[in-house]
């Protein structure tokens, strides 16, 4: 295992190499730079920036010089702060964004198994029609339609939280449940599908038949092979949970990375927007990593290989 | 079936009974008959999409015609929906912009449709080293943030055709609008570049088992043409799985055009679409909140049904893998 860690490890280089490779290309050869926002200085302040940044190196120089000062940690300047490096613009925003990404996951999956498993006990029953269609109506709700909804509703009608902010922690609360929700129904579904499968095998059977309690049978045998769908949808699930983080940080009003993301690519901050790019990719890959270490953790039919 | 206890083997005319049976296709028609929701969704689908194709025509207001004396109404007689930011007709907005997302929808569902089953299928019929190679790039483009690429594709794609029609616009002082052409053209492209990965990986993978399952055994051993059990056998095969695929592709895509659409890199105004309405509804929720519930409500409905459709052609197509 520790093998196959350590080969997986190796193999997360060559693809944020070509992560930070394409984006780089993809930001510089397209039209548009940094200081040419509607409040135009002189021809001279602009070359005079683009010297100062080395931007005015040719393109290979700064591709090399770039990954060179990455190898050393360094993210590169930013130009929407003053005074401030890319490091600790990151390290300012990615906190609360990662907040916002656990306690998403956290209403994703413990919401999600819950309905899955109530759903899979007695399937084609009401206690399977509800959660089913509660998780089909969470699918078709889009963060960016539920999101709005759950304000309208519960801050402007309500009064209960606030519409935007991120200062105490009931403002936790909406967006948690906004992101959460929409990968709650996606786990819901696939724990029922899974459970179900489990459900009518052999050992299960004999499980019962050796006089093991219900909860016994759920809890010690039937959910760790029940659980191996929606293990597998966790990668993707963090890479959607990232991308969804983008629109609910602007609808909450939430000062993360996400929406640092998207208003530095508008503002082209080389620096900000690379490096996002990068902590997002990097948290990706090792999710990918850590679900391929339990998938075949939970199922002993696999192997490390 | 009875089972074939003949003497006299004769492979022609036991084919001909076998394709006398009913067809793979009428099987998943009737199957499908009985899944209410299934015909729900359809009619709920058919009555969206042709309101949207052929009600603009018998509007009164266009969906770019704006009016400031009216801004931001409630529902009204004249204004059945209500009127946004600008005075613009609600419904006619709405219902332009499902053309728009339902042309998105399609358009980009065929580009990854012909690209992950071509790739896929190549995979597939070829084996090999060629199959670990291609396999190989898929799973790297899988573990890439493909969203932000997306993003950073359509911001960029915007500069650039901003700056193609001030070029056009100062060198030949023609006015055009190329930047929101080519915004929707590329829509299409890096939303099908994206979707197409899972199509490849399902069409290759039901290639790849195919071909080693006992009836295509059968059908070699009876000595068909290999023609024959292309088009005959394996096709229809993957073609269940291709349609339940496709139908479920549609949401998605539908889904990243109003993501794209919402953070304001899709659709741009005065064009519509129902990302950018749901965009627009939630910036002026608390005035007009019907702004957002209406086209909120359309897209989600829309989004549901093709989901149900999808189910229920999974069950029909393929009774293996039912929903359970």
């Amino acid at each position: 295992m520790l093998k196959f860690i350590l080969r997986r490890l190796l193999e997360t280089i060559p693809v944020l190499l070509v992560v930070v490779t394409v984006t780089f290309f993809m930001l510089r050869l397209a039209p548009g730079g940094p200081f040419d926002s509607e409040r135009k200085g002189s021809a001279e302040q602009e070359a005079q920036l683009n010297a100062y940044y080395g931007l005015d190196k040719p393109l290979m120089v700064q591709y090399f010089n770039y990954v060179g000062n990455l190898l050393k940690g360094d993210l590169g300047p930013t130009f929407t702060y003053a005074n401030r490096d890319t490091n600790e613009i990151i390290g300012m925003f990615l906190p609360v964004s990662l907040e916002l990404g656990i306690y998403s996951l956290l209403v994703a999956l413990i919401i999600g198994i819950t309905l899955g498993v109530i759903a899979s006990l007695k399937p084609n029953s009401w206690s399977d029609y509800f959660p089913s269609s509660l998780a089909m109506v969470g699918i078709c709700l889009p963060t960016f339609v539920l999101g709005p909804l759950l304000i309208l509703f519960f801050s402007l009608k309500l009064n209960w939280f606030d519409a935007t902010g991120w200062e105490y922690p009931r403002d936790r609360v909406l967006p948690s449940l906004t992101l959460g929700g929409y990968y709650a129904a996606y786990v819901a579904r696939l724990t029922r599908g899974g459970m179900l499968e489990i459900l009518t095998q052999d050992f299960i059977r004999t499980a019962k038949a050796k006089g093991a309690s219900a909860s016994r049978v759920l809890f010690k045998h039937a959910l760790r092979g029940g659980l191996l769908p929606v293990v597998s949808f966790l990668g993707p699930a963090t890479a959607g949970l990232i991308s969804g983080s983008f629109v609910i940080e602007t609808v909450f009003g939430i000062p993360g990375l996400g929406k640092q993301f998207v208003t530095s690519a508008f503002n082209r901050d080389y620096g900000l927007v690379m490096g996002t790019v990068l902590v997002f990719a990097t948290f990706i890959i090792l999710l990918n990593m850590i679900v391929d270490i339990l998938q075949v953790w939970l199922n002993p039919k696999l192997k490390f290989k | 079936m009875e089972p074939a206890t003949t003497s006299s083997f004769n492979t022609e005319r036991l084919l001909e009974q076998a394709d006398q049976g009913t067809s793979l296709w009428k099987d998943a028609w009737l199957r499908m008959r009985k899944n209410r929701m299934a015909v729900f969704s359809v009619v709920v689908l058919l009555v969206i999409s042709l309101t949207s194709v052929f009600g603009p025509f018998f509007l009164t207001y266009s969906y770019e015609e704006t009016n400031l004396d009216r801004v931001a109404q409630a529902p009204s007689a004249d204004h059945w929906l209500g009127t946004d930011k600008l005075g613009r007709d609600q419904l006619s907005r709405i219902l332009y912009g499902g053309r728009v997302s339902l042309m998105v929808g399609l358009v980009a569902t065929a580009v990854s449709l012909t690209i992950g089953v071509l790739y896929g299928t190549i995979a597939g019929f070829v084996g090999g080293k060629l199959d670990a190679l291609m396999m190989r790039i898929v799973d790297i483009i899988y573990a890439l943030p493909f969203t932000i690429f997306v993003i950073l594709l359509m911001v960029i794609a915007q500069d650039a055709g901003t700056a193609v029609e001030n070029w056009l616009l100062q060198s030949f002082g023609w006015k055009t609008d190329v930047a929101s052409k080519w915004n929707l053209i590329l829509l299409f492209g890096a939303i099908g570049a994206v979707e197409w990965l899972t199509m490849a990986r399902i069409v290759r993978g039901q290639v790849l088992s195919l071909r080693k399952m006992e009836f295509i055994e059968a059908c070699i051993s009876l000595g068909l043409s290999r023609k024959r059990i292309i088009f005959r056998h394996l096709i229809p095969n993957v073609l269940g799985p291709i349609v339940v695929y496709t139908t479920l592709t549609i949401p998605a895509v539908m889904l990243l055009e109003a993501f794209l659409s919402f953070l304001g890199l899709g659709i741009q105004p005065p064009r519509s679409s129902w990302g950018l309405l749901i965009k627009e509804g939630s910036e002026m929720m608390e005035e007009a909140p019907w702004l957002l519930l209406y086209p909120g409500l359309l897209f989600s409905l829309t989004l549901f049904s093709l989901n149900f459709l999808g189910d229920g052609l999974r069950d029909a197509l393929d009774p293996k893998t039912s929903k359970d």
